[in-house]
C-alpha cells in the first residue's frame, strides 16, 4: 500500500494565542455587526416563521411573470413577489401573510389557483397561519436556547465551568454571526436554516470537547507548564484531527450546497459558513477565553483540574 | 488490552449483520418489499410528504363552539325547568362559562336548585341567600368535552377524507385540540379543504307561522324560536324564516343519503334515510303537523322549507333545493360522513407536487453519495490501509442508519437527507480521532499493538464527550423542531448513535484482526 499523505506532518508548534486579542476585536466587530443588521433591517423571514402563503409553479414553456403579476395582483393580497429561480419556467410566488388569520390565507391560495387556471404545474405550496408562524418562532427559540444551556450544563459537568462558559460563549458566537450573515446577506430565514444554527452548535463545541479533553490530559502530564504555554500545546497537538474532520464536514456541507437542490440551499448556506466559524471560535474564542477565566497562569487551572471528574477508562 | 472475546466479536458481527439485513428491503421496489412474508425484514424507509408528494394539513378544533354550545344548553334549562313549576326569575344571561339569574322569591332557591341539577348533574350551582344563582361548569367536565369533540372530528375527518378516495390517508391527534392530517398523493388539497371547511349540522326544525319577519328582525322573537337566513331568495333578498330552536330530528339520526335526480322536476336532490328510531320521530312530528312548514336547517342556513302534505312514515324523504350535481353529491357524502362537533380551521398547509419530491430525492441522493465518495478518497489518502476500514464503518453507518430507520417506521423528510450527509462528517471523526491518536502513539515510538491499544482507549472518551454535546442539540431539535426538521433531527440522531458502534467496535475488530493476522512491524498509518 502507498504511504498516506499526511496534511499536518508532524506535531505543529505554532502560537495561538500570538494574534487572540486581534481576533478577540474581530469577533466582536462581527458580533456587533450582526447585532447592528439583525436590529436595523432584521432577518428575511421564509413562509414558516413570517406566515404568509409561498407557492413555487413551473410553466410549460418560459414564465410570463408580468401576466402571473397582473392576474395575481388584481386579487388585492398586498405584497406580492415573483420570482424566477433556476430555469426560466419555474417561478416562486411569495404572498404576505393576509389580515384575517387563517381562513383568509386560505381563501388566498384557491384564489391564486383560480386566477392562475391551469396550465401551470403547482410544485409546492406553503401556506402557515399566522398561530403556527407564532409558534414556530417560539419553539425555535426554545430549541437554541435549551441546547445552549444543555451543552453548557453537559461541559461543565465534564470539564469544569471554565470549559462549558467558554465553550458557549464561542457557540453563540457562532450561531449569533450565523444569524447576522442572513441578515447581511438577506438570505430568507426559514426553518431548515434554523436547524443548521442548532447543528453548528453541536459542530462547534464538538471541536471545543476534543481541544478540552486534550488540556485534561495535559493537565495531569505537565504539572507546572503555564496554562497559556499548555493550551497552546493542545490545540497544536490535536491539529491533525482539527484539519482532517473539519476539511471533511466542510466538503459534505460543500456537496449539499451545490447539488443538495433549492430547499436546502439555505441551510447548506448556513452549515458552511457555521464550519468555518465553528473551527475558529474553538481555537481564537473558546481557548482564549479559559485563559483569561482560569486567571490566565496564576496555576488556577492546575489547582482545580481535581475538580473535574477523572477520565474514566472504557 | 487487544483481546477481544469471541462471543462480543460475534455481537459486534450479528448487530452489523442484521444492519445489512434490515437495511436491504430498501433496495427493493416497494410493491415487491410489501409483499415479502412478515418473517423477513420488509419495512421500508417511509418517505415524507416533501418527498414523495402529498399534502399535509394541520387542523384545529374551535373547541369553544362546543363549550358556547353546552352554556347556551344550560340556558335552555333554566327556562324550560321553571316553565312548569311557574318559579320567577329575572336577568338570565349566558357569558362564555357561566349562566346567571336572580330568583323573584328567594325562598324558592332550595327548590330551584333541585330542579336545575336534576336537569344536568355536571354543572356547579352557587346560589346566594338572596337569590342570585351562578351556574358553571368544573373545568373537567368543560375538559372531557373538548377531549370528545377532538375525538369525534378525527372520526368524522377521517370518514370524510376516506370518501373522496385519497389513498392511505393519516388522521392524527396532534397537542391538545389540534388534528394532523396528511394526503400522500395530493397535490391539490382544495377539495379537501372544502369538505372539512363545513360542520355539516343538519336539523329538521318547525317554522314559527305567526311570527312576523318585520318583528323578527326588530328583534322581538316568539321565545325559543330564532330568525334564519336562508338559500331561497325573494326579491333578490336572501328570503329569511322564524324556526323554533329546539330540533325535532337531527342529522345524526341519519343511516344514509345518496344523490338523485327528482322523478318529477329532474332537479338534483338529496334521498335520505332515517334510522328507526328517526323514523319514528320524523313519522310523529309531521303527523302532528300536517300543513306546516318543515325547515331544514343546514348549518345555520334553511336549505328549504317544505309544507307538511301528509305524514312521512317511511323513514325515508327528500331534501331539494337549489342543488347542482356537485353540491348535491357533497351533501350527500357529508350527511352520511356525519357532522362535525365544531368548525376546523385549517392553520398550516404544505403541499409538495409528485415531481418536486423526487427532484428533492435525486438531489439529496446525489449530495449523499458525492459526500460520501469525497470522505473515502480523503480517508484512504489521508489513512491508507486505515482509510479503507474506517470507509467500510462508514458505509456500515449509513446501512445501519436505514435500517434503524425503517424498524422504528421513522420519517425520512429532505432535512432528514441533509440530516445523513452530516452525520457521515460526523461518524468519520470518530475515525480521524482515533487514528491521529494512533499516529501519535507511534511517534512516542510504541509497538503497533500498544499503539492501536492506546490509540482506542484514549480516543474512546473524547468521542463520547463529542458525540453527547451534538446529540443534546439533536434531541432538542427534534422536541422542539417541526414536521420537516424533526426528520433531520432524527437521521442525525441515529447517525450519531450508530458511529458509536461502527466507529468504536467494528473498526476496533477489523483492526484488531488484521493485526493479528499480520503482525506488521510498522503500522501503515
Amino acid at each position: 500500500m502507498f504511504k498516506p499523505i499526511r496534511l499536518v506532518k508532524k506535531v505543529p508548534n505554532l502560537d495561538f494565542f500570538r494574534f487572540h486579542k486581534l481576533c478577540f476585536a474581530l469577533s466582536a466587530l462581527l458580533c456587533l455587526g450582526s447585532v447592528v443588521s439583525l436590529a436595523t433591517q432584521g432577518l428575511n423571514f421564509g413562509v414558516d416563521f413570517a406566515g404568509g402563503i409561498l407557492i413555487e409553479v413551473r410553466s410549460p414553456g418560459p414564465a410570463n411573470l408580468g401576466d402571473m403579476r397582473s392576474k395575481i395582483g388584481e386579487l388585492n393580497l398586498g405584497d406580492v413577489a415573483l420570482q424566477e429561480f433556476g430555469a426560466s419556467n419555474d417561478v416562486l410566488i411569495r404572498i404576505e401573510r393576509q389580515d384575517g388569520g387563517e381562513q383568509a390565507e386560505m381563501a388566498a391560495v384557491g384564489a391564486v389557483r383560480q386566477a392562475l387556471g391551469t396550465g401551470y404545474e403547482y410544485r409546492r405550496v406553503e401556506v402557515v397561519g399566522p398561530k403556527v408562524g407564532a409558534e414556530l418562532v417560539t419553539g425555535g427559540i426554545l430549541a437554541v436556547t435549551l441546547s445552549l444551556a444543555g451543552i453548557m450544563g453537559y461541559m461543565a459537568l465534564r470539564f469544569g465551568w471554565r470549559a462549558g462558559l467558554s465553550g458557549v460563549v464561542a457557540i453563540l458566537h457562532d450561531c449569533l454571526t450565523t444569524v447576522g450573515f442572513f441578515s447581511v446577506t438577506q438570505l430568507q430565514f426559514d426553518l431548515n436554516v434554523l436547524a443548521a444554527v442548532v447543528t453548528i452548535a453541536g459542530f462547534s463545541i464538538n471541536d471545543t470537547v476534543v481541544i478540552d479533553d486534550r488540556i485534561r490530559e495535559n493537565l495531569r502530564k505537565y504539572k507546572v507548564m503555564p496554562f497559556r504555554q499548555l493550551i497552546n500545546r493542545s490545540i497544536n497537538e490535536t491539529m491533525a484531527r482539527t484539519v482532517v474532520t473539519n476539511g471533511l464536514v466542510f466538503l459534505a456541507v460543500f456537496a449539499l450546497l451545490i447539488l443538495g437542490g433549492q430547499v436546502l440551499f439555505g441551510f447548506a448556506v448556513a452549515m458552511t459558513w457555521g464550519v468555518v466559524l465553528g473551527t475558529y471560535s474553538t481555537i481564537y474564542v473558546a481557548a482564549p477565553m479559559e485563559w483569561y477565566l482560569a486567571g490566565r497562569d496564576t496555576g488556577n487551572a492546575h489547582r482545580h483540574e481535581d475538580e473535574a471528574p477523572a477520565a474514566a477508562k472504557p | 488490552m487487544l483481546i477481544i472475546p469471541r462471543w462480543k466479536a460475534a455481537i459486534i458481527l450479528l448487530a452489523a449483520l442484521a444492519g445489512l439485513l434490515y437495511a436491504a428491503p430498501n433496495l427493493l421496489p416497494r410493491q415487491v418489499a410489501e409483499s415479502l412474508p412478515t418473517w423477513l425484514p420488509h419495512q421500508q424507509v417511509s418517505l415524507g410528504l416533501d418527498l414523495q408528494g402529498g399534502s399535509h394539513l394541520l387542523l384545529e378544533v374551535d373547541t369553544a363552539v362546543v363549550t358556547r354550545e353546552r352554556i347556551a344548553n344550560l340556558q335552555d334549562l333554566v327556562r324550560t325547568a321553571f316553565r312548569q313549576p311557574q318559579i320567577g326569575y329575572t336577568d338570565l344571561a349566558a357569558r362564555d362559562d357561566a349562566v346567571s339569574f336572580t330568583l323573584r322569591d328567594p325562598a324558592r332557591i332550595e327548590e330551584a336548585r333541585r330542579l336545575l341539577r336534576e336537569g344536568d348533574a355536571d354543572a356547579e350551582i352557587t346560589a346566594t341567600p338572596d337569590g342570585r344563582f351562578t351556574l358553571r361548569y368544573p373545568e373537567r367536565v368543560l375538559n372531557d368535552l373538548r377531549r370528545a369533540a377532538v375525538d369525534q372530528s378525527i372520526e368524522i375527518v377521517r370518514r370524510r377524507v376516506d370518501e373522496t378516495g385519497t389513498k392511505e390517508p393519516s388522521v392524527q391527534r396532534q397537542g391538545l385540540n389540534r388534528i394532523l392530517l396528511q394526503l400522500p398523493g395530493i397535490d391539490d388539497p382544495q377539495r379537501v379543504k372544502q369538505l372539512l371547511g363545513r360542520t355539516a349540522k343538519m336539523t329538521f326544525r318547525l317554522v314559527d307561522m305567526n311570527a312576523s319577519i318585520e318583528e323578527a328582525r326588530r328583534g322581538r322573537l316568539p321565545p325559543g324560536t330564532e330568525l334564519l337566513p336562508s338559500e331561497e331568495r325573494e326579491g333578490g333578498q336572501p328570503r329569511q324564516y322564524v324556526v323554533q330552536r329546539r330540533a325535532m330530528v337531527s342529522g345524526d339520526m341519519l343511516t344514509n343519503a345518496q344523490a338523485g335526480n327528482n322523478a318529477q322536476t329532474g332537479e338534483w336532490v338529496v334521498n335520505f334515510r332515517f334510522d328507526s328510531n328517526g323514523a319514528r320521530r320524523f313519522g310523529d312530528v309531521t303527523k302532528a303537523n300536517v300543513g306546516r312548514l318543515f325547515a331544514i336547517v343546514l348549518d345555520g342556513k334553511v336549505i328549504s322549507a317544505p309544507v307538511i302534505r301528509e305524514a312521512i312514515l317511511g323513514g325515508s324523504g327528500q331534501i331539494s333545493g337549489s342543488f347542482t350535481a356537485q353540491s348535491a353529491n357533497d351533501l350527500a357524502l357529508l350527511l352520511r360522513a356525519g357532522a362535525l362537533p365544531a368548525p376546523l380551521n385549517v392553520l398550516e398547509e404544505r403541499t409538495v407536487g409528485p415531481d418536486l419530491g423526487s427532484d428533492s430525492i435525486r438531489a439529496g441522493t446525489i449530495a449523499c453519495i458525492v459526500g460520501y465518495l469525497l470522505i473515502c478518497v480523503l480517508m484512504v489518502l489521508g489513512y491508507g490501509f486505515f482509510g479503507l476500514i474506517a470507509n467500510i464503518a462508514l458505509l456500515l453507518n449509513l446501512i445501519i442508519t436505514l435500517a434503524v430507520m425503517s424498524v422504528l417506521q421513522a420519517t425520512l423528510t429532505l432535512p432528514g437527507i441533509a440530516g445523513l450527509v452530516l452525520g457521515l462528517a460526523m461518524a468519520v471523526d470518530a475515525n480521524v480521532l482515533i487514528y491521529e491518536r494512533i499516529r501519535e502513539e507511534t511517534t512516542l515510538g510504541r509497538t503497533p499493538f500498544s499503539a492501536v491499544d492506546s490509540g482506542f482507549s484514549k480516543a474512546f472518551l473524547t468521542i463520547l464527550d463529542s458525540n453527547i454535546t451534538t446529540l443534546i442539540a439533536a434531541v432538542l431539535l427534534y422536541a422542539f423542531g417541526s414536521g420537516a426538521v424533526r426528520g433531520f433531527a432524527v437521521t442525525l440522531s441515529i447517525g450519531i448513535i450508530a458511529s458509536m458502534f461502527t466507529a468504536i467496535s467494528l473498526t476496533r475488530l477489523i483492526v484488531v484482526f488484521w493485526l493479528k493476522r499480520a503482525r506488521p512491524a510498522v503500522l501503515p498509518i
